[in-house]
């Protein structure tokens, strides 16, 4: 089985709005984060904050290239995802600050949160999971034939704990109806990917009985097309496919890591590589007022923290509800899936 | 009403659910055409086909991990760990996935999860442990354990319908030793206690097989009056049927098959200590496994495990307190 390398410029699947679209997720992604990180210095988000600055394609393209049926297991460098799926800056926000309108209402912080009402599971902190959680919604959907597929995020570190084998055997084994789509990042917190692995980790596809692709993942573009063409192998009942995306994490792993253990050359080659300012030159090309669409997602933005500051804490007394669910249960619900091609 | 073993009964529950609900499969190592270590689907790919009554490969975190993800797709998976010992390796999926699903994010996960548990037998370390406690300690997992048939399948069926993680403790040393009468209709038996024997000098608080070596041990006690409390759930734990009973006896037994350190009688004896001091008339004491592995060759086995006979006499002791 070959590993392909997906067309790095443009696709015939997205409209001009889709392309524009694309655009504003990441810019909102990037645009929360950094408000997000003003507001934990200014000790209004509690813990710490991780936020997946140069990394918006990946969450952005893949997510975006989804069905509203379709489910997805999002991780914590993906906040993009989630905006895809319908959350709004307002509950991203309330969300960081443990707000009882944020969207775990205070019961977990970050991006550990997943909209179940739009269709998505959050992440727990042990990687990598949720591999196996968006492998098991695959197998519902392969055994009630139905016409959906499960999609997870998962990082270069996680590839070394035994649940990422357990999740692509097992997805191999059932040709389940799955994308697996790898954030090749660098950097597991300080662990650069030479202490992580012998081999490129896209290589293991093969061996579990499924392509598996490498993509630019700071072309935004590109992972939408890996991710769109993945999907329809798994529609056509053809199994899972996994898209290994190379990137960047420009960030420490946290607000409190300095990266001091990353080269500032390697640093200022992935800035050149930016994948906003990428996507802008693109639509620049194609007469989109990039200013207009900036100045929208800053309004957006502004309006959302407004909201989200004014939301009350979390009542004290219902510290100990909700350990258990009472009565029917309830189950995943559609997402927003705002690309031209699925509505 | 038929008799049927502790294991026929459970397979029967299943089936029961199977027949009167799609969203219910089965997964597990060797359950297909093999019908399970133990039998417990021993012909349920005849009538349910491969993809409910699914083999899954050797992967007890996938076995797990993938019942939440087909759960909260609006599934209702039965997963049978091959034996209790093996769901050390699913730990991660229930606790930290499974267990706090609902809390974070609102979100149901109706999985059950059979643990054949329990020792007697010669299974050695790896194939004997009782591990509910390790479960009774992480929030959002409930934790029953049947000690007869008609219970066998009541609580099974009651953990199917059930809208978050059981554990459905089933022990080994019953499935062909205990026999009852079981109503052929579906039933759900309540998570709450249950007075396997009434008497009011002493209670014995136990359950699964030991209620079993209660019963035996407590028959003849030189006209003792003595109770035995079933707990049948172990989370949620029935405090009412225990405290009760702490009144009704003032002396009390509490017998864990389990290891004794933070077993589930260790959370009985602090529930009562909090809780039923002032109805006591003597110390509780507790019997259990001591904390060792659970050795292979039977004079080891038998020294370990709590038997009629040590049950007995601490029951002699306390009566005489």
């Amino acid at each position: 089985m070959a590993i392909a390398i997906a067309r790095s410029e443009g696709t015939e699947h997205l409209s001009r709005e889709d392309r524009v679209q694309l655009l504003r997720y990441m810019l909102l992604m990037r645009g929360i984060e950094e408000r997000a990180m003003t507001l934990y210095r200014q000790g209004k988000v509690p813990g710490s904050f991780y936020d997946g600055c140069g990394q918006e394609a990946i969450s952005t393209g893949a997510a975006f290239a989804m069905g509203p049926a379709d489910r997805l297991c999002v991780l914590h460098r993906d906040l993009a995802a989630h905006l895809v799926r319908g959350v709004t800056p307002a509950r991203a926000f309330g969300q960081y600050m443990g707000r009882a309108g944020g969207v775990t209402a205070g019961r977990d912080g970050n991006v550990h949160f997943g909209d179940w009402r739009l269709g998505c599971v959050g992440m727990v902190s042990m990687l990598p999971d949720m591999m196996l959680v968006a492998t098991g919604m695959a197998m519902a959907f392969k055994l009630r034939r139905e016409q959906r597929v499960a999609l997870t995020w998962f990082g270069d570190g996680s590839t070394s704990r035994g649940d990422s084998h357990e999740a692509m055997n097992w997805a191999g084994v059932q040709r389940l109806p799955i994308v697996f789509v790898l954030e090749n990042n660098q950097y597991a917190y300080s662990t650069p990917l030479e202490a992580q692995f012998a081999v490129d980790p896209v290589h293991r596809a093969e061996v579990y009985g499924f392509p598996g692709i490498s993509v630019d993942g700071n072309d935004v573009e590109a992972v939408f097309e890996a991710t769109r063409e993945a999907r329809e192998r798994a529609l056509a009942g053809a199994g899972p496919t996994l898209i290994a995306c190379e990137t960047m994490r420009m960030h420490g792993h946290a607000a409190h890591d300095d990266m001091r253990y990353v080269d500032q050359a390697q640093l200022e080659e992935w800035r050149r590589r930016d994948p906003i300012e990428r996507q802008e030159r693109r639509l620049q090309e194609i007469g989109v007022d990039v200013g207009a669409v900036r100045a929208g997602v800053a309004e957006e933005i502004e309006a959302g923290l407004q909201e989200a500051l004014a939301m009350p804490m979390p009542d004290p007394a219902s510290a100990t509800e909700g350990v258990f669910h009472e009565g029917e249960a309830n189950v995943l619900g559609d997402g927003q899936a705002p690309w031209s091609g699925v509505s | 009403m038929s008799e049927m073993t502790y294991l026929q009964a459970i397979s029967d529950g299943l089936r029961s659910e199977m027949r009167a609900d799609d969203r219910v499969f089965c997964m597990g190592e060797d359950i297909g055409g093999f019908g399970g270590a133990f039998k417990v689907t021993d012909g349920f790919i005849d009538e349910f086909g491969a993809d409910r009554v699914m083999d899954t490969p050797l992967a007890e975190s996938g076995i797990v991990g993938t019942a939440v993800g087909a759960a909260v797709v609006g599934m209702r998976p039965v997963c049978e760990m091959q034996f209790s010992d093996f769901i050390s390796c699913g730990f991660d999926q229930l606790v930290n996935v499974a267990g706090k699903m609902h809390y974070r994010q609102g979100l149901a996960v109706p999985i059950t999860v059979r643990l054949p548990t329990g020792g007697g037998f010669s299974g050695g370390p790896f194939h004997s442990q009782n591990p509910e406690a390790w479960f009774m300690h992480a929030p959002g997992i409930k934790v029953v354990a049947p000690a007869t048939a008609e219970d066998a399948k009541g609580l099974l069926i009651s953990a199917i319908r059930d809208p978050n993680p059981v554990l459905f403790c089933e022990h080994k040393h019953l499935y062909r030793r205990v026999k009852g009468e079981v109503d052929e209709e579906p039933y759900e038996t309540p998570m709450r206690a249950r007075v396997a024997r009434e008497g009011d000098d002493l209670v014995v608080i136990t359950y699964g097989a030991m209620v079993h070596t209660a019963l035996e041990a407590t028959e003849d006690l030189d006209g003792a009056s003595v109770r035995v409390l079933d707990l049948r759930s172990l989370v949620p734990l029935d405090e009412e049927a225990i405290l009760d009973s702490v009144r009704a006896c003032s002396k009390v037994v509490i017998v864990d098959e389990a290891n004794e350190m933070c077993a589930a009688g260790a959370q009985v004896a602090a529930l009562i200590a909090e809780h039923g001091f002032e109805d006591l008339d003597g110390p509780v004491v507790r019997v259990a496994t001591p904390s060792v592995p659970i050795p292979f060759s039977p004079p080891l086995e038998q020294a370990v495990l709590p038997s009629v006979d040590r049950v007995k006499e601490a029951c002699h002791e306390l009566l005489a307190y």
